[in-house]
Order: structure tokens, then sequence, then C-alpha cells
């Protein structure tokens, strides 16, 4: 494995990506999200709260079709909601009159990637600082190789396209991407999905990294109970559709994380205690599953 | 394979051909394929300083032909590109755009070019803007329809990324849309040249004092034959430099597609 950490807090003058941990403050109350409601009515989400502190990782944890990537596309501004609202820092995030809109302070990091294939890494890494014209392109540029650089090296394919690189580095470039426009959120929709162990072991030590040394609040979406409480401080258990809230979990695994963390005694119990939900939630959506197909 | 073989295959399959050629004319006691050239009286006549019925290499009348099919293609094209392209992009960008001008596209896309021939005389002033606008039109929906399907099917994450980072409309078009389609869009160019040179030779056919086309039917009427044939080859030979070239322009625009592996792994 790569020794990839991050040493140092960003330094570079134009940098400013803070390392503090005083933004990014999450609260989804009472949210509902029925999508066609004239028609079908088909209810994603019912009631839904959940406060996520500022510089918290937050893993939910659901069978598939239970409403997590529609929370996370709420909070996205992709999708509208149908109940309730989203506070982000105290300010509305989504309301009902007032949709919510995409923006570099909510950065989405895609479950199938969504790189540009058509722009090298490192043009892909400095788009959003380039497209809202924050700085100048040389500039972005600089800070992109900057972060690239302290990115376990990988200022060595800056120039490469994405198609030539394998998943799990077009990963670790597509969160760098959405890092340097210092989100105060980071969105990751499964991100590891369609990973072998091996590189998803990787990935998970190269997430925890970035989170070390950056501290922005990360909402993970999963249904890999092993994966969440790793990587998480708090893990969320999400019922079959309609999704609400069954268990939220604190997970206070010391940090930083490696390999042993997963085969610790508190690691056990910890999973012990998520594993019951998770399976009777699965079960529910297994057998409804079955019904819908019969 | 390595490219020799390659290379020795491909000249085998037109010995072969070539071969199958005048078998067919020169041993087969079918008569009327007597009254067709064989191969040796067509290279003869095409590289023939003084041919027997005025055209070949070596006549300035050749070129002349061939110059005038090519401007014809290439002006049809150009104008495919210019208006195909921008409304395949407008209908697929805008859902508005696309209700106004897709059922009508639909309706006009089947008619084959011919039927337009006498339309296009009675519109124009003269055969030479009718048989360009003829040329034009196969071309024109090849390429709107091929960029249009490009940019619908460009992945809708992208889309969704690049908002997230916060990108305006007029940055998607410029570095979504347009980057996305390209590889449907040169698919359309590619498609769109083939159905020109298509179409022009009809055109030709029907009105036009010089040309390929012009040249193929005229040289039927005054019992050339081999010119037939020299024509015929020419037009092959015209048509796949033309795509050829397409397809060079379209890999230098798009150095991602390259496949390259091997870089880079995690």
């Amino acid at each position: 494995m790569q020794n990839g950490s991050p040493e140092s807090p960003p330094s570079t003058p134009g940098v400013q990506l803070s390392a503090d941990s005083t933004m990014g403050h999450l609260e989804v109350r009472g949210v509902g999200k029925i999508y066609d409601p004239e028609g079908a009515r088909v209810e994603a989400l019912k009631k839904c709260s959940l406060d996520i502190p500022a510089g918290d990782f937050i893993a939910i944890v659901g069978p598939s079709g239970c409403g997590k990537s529609t929370l996370l596309n709420i909070l996205a501004g992709f999708d509208n909601l149908t109940d309730g609202d989203v506070l982000m820092d105290g300010e509305p995030l989504a309301t009902l009159d007032d949709p919510p809109k995409p923006g570099s302070d909510r950065v989405v990091v895609f479950q199938n990637g969504a790189l540009f294939p058509w722009k090298t890494v490192l043009q892909n890494v400095v788009y959003g600082l380039v497209v809202k014209k924050q700085m100048p392109e040389s500039e972005a540029n600089d800070m992109g190789m900057d972060l690239l650089a302290r990115t376990g090296g990988l200022d060595r394919i800056a120039q490469v396209f994405p198609g030539q690189l394998s998943s799990g580095m077009q990963r670790r470039v597509e969160i760098l991407r959405a890092l340097i426009n210092n989100p105060r959120i980071l969105l990751l929709d499964e991100p590891f999905r369609a990973m072998d162990t091996v590189s998803k072991t990787n990935m998970h030590q190269h997430l925890l990294d970035i989170y070390d040394t950056y501290h922005k609040t990360v909402f993970f979406i999963t249904h890999d109970l092993d994966e969440a409480i790793f990587l998480a401080d708090t893990v969320v258990v999400m019922t079959t559709r309609p999704g609400t809230i069954k268990l939220r979990l604190n997970i206070d695994l010391p940090r930083p994380r490696n390999r042993h963390t997963i085969t610790s005694q508190q690691f056990m119990e910890l999973k012990q205690h998520a594993v019951s939900a998770v399976h009777e939630e699965a079960k529910k959506a297994f057998e409804r599953g079955e019904r819908e197909l019969a | 394979m390595n490219e020799g073989k390659k290379l020795l295959n491909m000249w085998a399959g037109y010995l072969l051909t070539v071969t199958a050629w005048y078998v067919c004319v020169k041993w087969l006691p079918i008569p009327s394929f007597q009254r067709l050239p064989d191969p040796v009286t067509v290279v003869v006549e095409w590289f023939n300083p003084d041919p027997d019925y005025g055209l070949s290499l070596f006549t300035r009348d050749y070129y002349l032909h061939i110059w005038y099919s090519t401007y014809r293609a290439t002006t049809s094209f150009l104008l495919a590109v210019v208006l195909g392209v921008p409304l395949g992009i407008l209908m697929g960008w805008r859902a508005k755009a696309n209700e106004y001008a897709s059922a009508l596209l639909g309706i006009l896309r089947p008619i084959p070019p011919l039927a337009w021939v006498p339309v296009a005389i009675l519109i124009f002033p003269g055969n030479e803007p009718a048989v360009i606008f003829v040329t034009f039109l196969v071309a024109f929906f090849a390429t709107t329809m091929n960029t249009l399907l490009g940019v619908r099917s460009i992945d809708k994450d992208f889309f969704r990324a690049a908002q997230c980072l916060g990108a305006e409309p007029k940055d998607i078009l410029k570095d979504i849309i347009i980057p996305g389609a390209l590889p449907s869009i040169f698919t359309g160019l590619q498609i769109a040249m083939g159905a020109a040179w298509f179409s022009l030779v009809a055109g030709e056919m029907i009105a036009a004092q010089y040309g390929l086309g012009f040249m193929i039917l005229e040289s039927y009427n005054l019992v050339q034959y081999p010119t037939i044939v020299i024509m015929m080859i020419t037009l092959g030979i015209v048509g796949y430099l033309s795509s050829a070239l397409i397809r060079v322009a379209g890999n230098r625009m798009m150095r991602w597609r390259a496949q390259a592996i091997g870089i880079g792994a995690a």
C-alpha cells in the first residue's frame, strides 16, 4: 500500500482548504419525498430526521431502494423534497417552497464515477475552480498540482486522461475534484460499490487519510455495514421503503483507523449491534421484492 | 496477426476479385457479361496517354470531373455540418427545440434524395445549386440525427457533476454537451460523407454537365464502357479518402479516446 497520507495541512498560497470543522452542520428535519404524487405515489422517504454535526463522517446503510440515494439527491440539490426541510449551518438548504440547487459547497462523488473522460486528471480536478472563475487558470492549475502531489504523489498522472486509470485511481481523483472546492460537505454515493475487496480496502485508507487531514463533513452512502463502521463516526441504518431512520449508532473507534481496527473486539461489538437491524430491513425489502415480482 | 500478413490478405482480396471479374467477362459463356470491359482493358485505358474514349489519368477532363464532384460533395458536406451539428445539439439540449423539429425530421428523413430532384430544380436557378441541395439534404439528416443521439447518450451524472462544481448552462454546453457528443458527431459525419457521395452521383446523373456521376451515365449512353469502370473506381477512391480524412480529424480532436493502457494502476 502506498504511504499516501498528506502530511501537513495545506499551506500553499492561494490554497484555502480549511481543515477546521466549524462548517458543514446539517439538519435534516422531518424530510419526506413522494415521487409522482398525482399518480403512482411512490413514497421514498418519510419523516427523516438527522442531525449531522460539522466535520462528522456519517454513513447511511440500508437495503437497495430504501431511499438513501433520494436523501443524497435532496442534499445535493438534484431533487426536491415534499415534506420537511434541511438546514445547512443554520441556513435553509432545501424547503418546500424553495427547491434546493446544486452547488460547490456540497459536491457529490458518484457511484459509477463521473470524471469527464475528455479532460485530463488535472483539468478535472481544477474544473470547479476554473468554471466559477474563482482564480486565474494558472493559479488553479498550481493548486490542483499541489493537491495531487500531496495526495500520494498523484501529480504524476496529472496529464493522463481518466480512461487510462483504474477505477480506484479514478475515484481518488474524483474525491480530490470535490475537495479542492473546499466544500462544506462531501456527498459520496456508494463510491466503492463496484470494486474488488483489495481495491476497496486501499480506497478506505485513502479516504480516511483525506478525512483525517481536512475534516470535512462526509455523507457516505453504502450497503456494506463493515465499510460503514470502519469509516464513520456515526452509522445510520435506514428502513426499507418508505425510508426512515431505524437506528443511529455512534462509532467511537479511535482514529486514525487501520486494518487492525476491523478485527478489534470493539468493532465486532458495534457490528453485532447493527447487524440485526440491517438484516431485518434487508429481509423485509427482499420479501417485498418477491411480492412485487409475483 | 502481424501487419505484413494483413497487407498480404488485403492484396489477396483485391487479386481474387479482379480475377473473378476477368473470368466472368472473358471465359464464362454468359453473353450479357461479355459486353463489359475486362480489367486489362480498363487499366490500359486508364493509364493511356492517348485514351480511346477521351478520359484517362493523362487527360485534363478526368481531373475536371473529379474536381466538380469533390467540390459539390464538400460544399454539401460543409453545409450539413454547419447546420446539422448545431441543430442536433440544440435538439438534445433544449426539449422545446426537439419538440419542434423531431416530428418534421421524422417525416422528411425517409424521403429518398432522388425524390427531391424535381423540387430542387424548380426551386433553384440552374442545376448546380439543385444538385448541391439534394446532396446536402442526406448529409444534413445524418449529421443532425447522430449529433442528437450523441447528446442523448451522455451520462446524466456528467451533467450533475458539472452542476455540483458550479457550471452554468453555457459551461455545460461547452464542457459537457459538445465534447460528450463529439464521438457520435464524428460517426455521423462519416455517414454523412458517404451519404453525400451516394446522392451526389444520383443527382449528377440527372442534372449536371460535369462530375463523376454525370460521366458514368454519359459513358453508358455513348457506349464507352471502360470509362464507366474507370469513373466507378475513381469514385470509390475519392469517397474512401474523404472518409479517412474525417476519421483522422476526429482522432485528433478526441485524443482522450485513444485507449492507452498501463499507466497509473492503483
